[in-house]
């Protein structure tokens, strides 16, 4: 739930990331609020994979102030380490490891007991109605749950905030809206989410969507608020009117 | 260091589930060294050969005689004419034609000089070099015991192999092939190891998490510790058992410095993985970029001494070079650790190379 008093768990002042002389984010400032669904959209190459791997502490900035979770990137990456998830475009889970063993791993790493574990475990399979699956390798599954299966186990360890990078890309629509139901339960459990995405329709979902064009926030609202701005239907048109001013 | 754990016990499915990798593991070794073992011989049995006796008399007799019981030549045809000699070679049965001129023992009585001509099937230029080699040896052993009932002096050189009673090829092939296997099974396996987490996108995962990066390198990189060194174990073993190739000296140090070894080994593997994030280019440059070297440059197959200089030069760049000779020194000479003291330097100094390269590599790319 997006509320301008709440606290702010992500600040972005003024990042800039360089490959040579290609310049990824343009100085982007921005702030998350605690509790929220914060979309991050914009078309491929704009920027956003680049930025949320520089959160998620995967690569530096070449220059900016930022902090996840109230901790420097810079100097208290350890402790961010420990209150993000992270799941990528790809759903990453072993293919020649069972579903249990998958989500026994990565709860593993994030230094959970066992019996926390086989508890969680059990729950999960329980909520994805995958009890029979527990001993399936991924490979056998197929491609929706395994997206569900690597949403769950991103936030396993209870993290104040979960990236989400491109999280939808190649299921279909029903599996895509199922999906966003765990996401919409997963913020009501007081996770903040970060998505990444392109599918505009998705936008809508999001309490605030920032649109990146071209390495630089062109906009940053709520839904309505941008639909009212820019005159428009969906934030489908939204995008498409951004876009064009762009060109213009 | 629980969570350490679970890594290595999730490397370990890995391995254990991809019945390929454990093929490669432990199929290879076996197969390899029984491969090299029984095929690829310097030592001539029963080479096939024709005889053209042109004088038959009872000098050339016996010298036919003392040949044909050597033990290392079998007669396939005694020929009639000059012109049956081309048609054996054709025919491809036959691997060399001696041939006595006429008058043979008259000519040896008369003038001391009596002629044989020995013609070698050069399309396989090694066994026909080695197989006219040892008809010298017989004819001019021959020659000595001639000699002997005429002049009193004679000089009898006494040779003694040192270290390989018998020349065996074996007791070459063993080193060689442990270098060969640890270097293929340590680099290989690991830059395909993590190279592989790459493509998955689940090395994002575990940057991502709170495991450093050092915890991830030697998670991945132990398990292959330990079955590089299983292998070690089976070569050695082996080698022993079937081929009967001795470990003269301490067992226990030859198995640290193939720890050592496998060590050097891995760090090279991680620095191609950190070089390439995709499985087949790591597998290509562990597969060029080491396996030639380590069969061509090492002293393997073919004597560092014997190269032209620049190549020679090139060698002092092979680990594995250093390796062999420190295996060679335990297993046949029974060294001790001060006489391979520099070799185990140069192997330590290359793993710390190859580990600093690697981290540094790794930094680099985080920014």
């Amino acid at each position: 739930m997006y509320s301008p008093e709440a606290e702010n768990i992500i600040v972005v002042k003024d990042l800039v990331k360089k490959f040579g002389s290609f310049v990824a984010n343009d100085r982007l400032s921005f702030e998350v609020k605690k509790g929220e669904i914060f979309g991050f959209l914009g078309a491929n190459g704009a920027g956003k994979t680049t930025a949320i791997k520089i959160l998620c502490g995967l690569s530096y900035p070449n220059s900016g102030e930022l902090t996840v979770g109230g901790f420097d990137i810079y100097k208290e990456r350890e402790k961010i380490k420990k209150n993000i998830g992270y799941m990528s475009q790809r759903f990453s889970l072993y293919d020649d490891l069972t579903v249990f063993e998958n989500i026994r791993f990565y709860a593993g790493i994030y230094g959970l007991r066992r019996r926390v574990i086989e508890e969680r475990a059990s729950a999960l399979m329980e909520k994805l109605a995958m009890k029979e699956s527990r001993n399936m390798l991924i490979r056998d599954i197929p491609l929706g749950w395994k997206q569900k299966l690597a949403f769950s186990v991103a936030i396993i360890h209870h993290p104040k905030i979960v990236f989400l990078d491109e999280p939808t890309g190649g299921v279909d629509p029903i599996t895509r809206r199922q999906f966003w139901d765990m996401i919409f339960e997963a913020s009501r459990n007081g996770i903040t989410v970060f998505v990444t995405t392109h599918y505009m329709d998705e936008a809508e979902y999001c309490d605030r969507v920032s649109i990146m064009v071209d390495g630089k926030i062109s906009a940053l609202n709520t839904p309505e608020n941008l639909k009212k701005q820019y005159d428009a239907e969906s934030m489908n048109d939204v995008f498409l009117k951004l876009a064009r001013t762009k060109v213009n | 260091m629980k969570r350490f754990l679970g890594f290595v016990v999730k490397e370990f499915y890995h391995i254990f589930r991809d019945y390929r990798t454990l093929l490669i593991l432990f199929g290879m070794p076996a197969v390899q060294l029984l491969l090299f073992g029984y095929v690829i011989t310097n030592e001539i049995k029963d080479a096939r050969i024709a005889i053209l006796d042109q004088s038959k008399d009872e000098v050339t007799r016996k010298i036919s005689e003392k040949v044909l019981s050597s033990g290392y030549f079998l007669l396939d045809k005694n020929l009639n004419s000059s012109k049956e000699i081309e048609q054996v070679f054709r025919n491809g049965n036959v691997k060399l034609v001696l041939i006595f001129g006429a008058d043979f023992s008259k000519n040896l009585d008369k003038t001391g000089k009596a002629k044989v001509q020995i013609i070698g099937d050069a399309s396989d230029p090694n066994t026909a070099n080695m197989l006219v080699n040892y008809i010298q040896g017989i004819l001019s052993n021959y020659l000595i015991s001639l000699n002997a009932e005429k002049a009193p002096m004679q000089i009898t050189p006494e040779v003694r192999m040192m270290y390989n009673g018998q020349m065996k090829g074996v007791y070459m092939f063993v080193p060689g092939l442990m270098a060969m296997l640890l270097m293929l099974i340590s680099a290989l396996m690991t830059s395909l190891s993590i190279t592989r987490e790459k493509e998955l996108g689940t090395m994002e995962l575990l940057l991502v998490s709170p495991l450093k990066p050092i915890q991830i390198i030697i998670g991945k990189v132990f398990p292959y510790v330990f079955l590089a060194f299983l292998d070690a174990c089976i070569i050695i073993i082996l080698g022993n058992t079937v081929f009967g190739v001795p470990v003269v000296g301490s067992v226990a140090l030859l198995l640290l410095e193939s720890l050592l070894f496998i060590c050097m080994a891995l760090s090279l593997g991680i620095l191609i993985s950190t070089t390439t994030s995709s499985q087949q280019i790591a597998m290509m440059l562990s597969l060029v970029a080491l396996m030639l070297p380590t069969i061509l440059l090492s002293g393997f197959i073919f004597p560092v001494e014997n190269m032209p200089l620049i190549l020679q030069w090139l060698c002092y760049f092979m680990p594995p070079k250093y390796f062999i000779t420190i295996i060679k020194s335990i297993m046949l000479q029974g060294n001790g650790f001060r006489y391979i003291v520099f070799e185990t330097g140069i192997l330590v100094g290359f793993t710390l190379l190859f580990i600093l390269l690697s981290v540094k590599k790794f930094k680099v790319r985080l920014s």
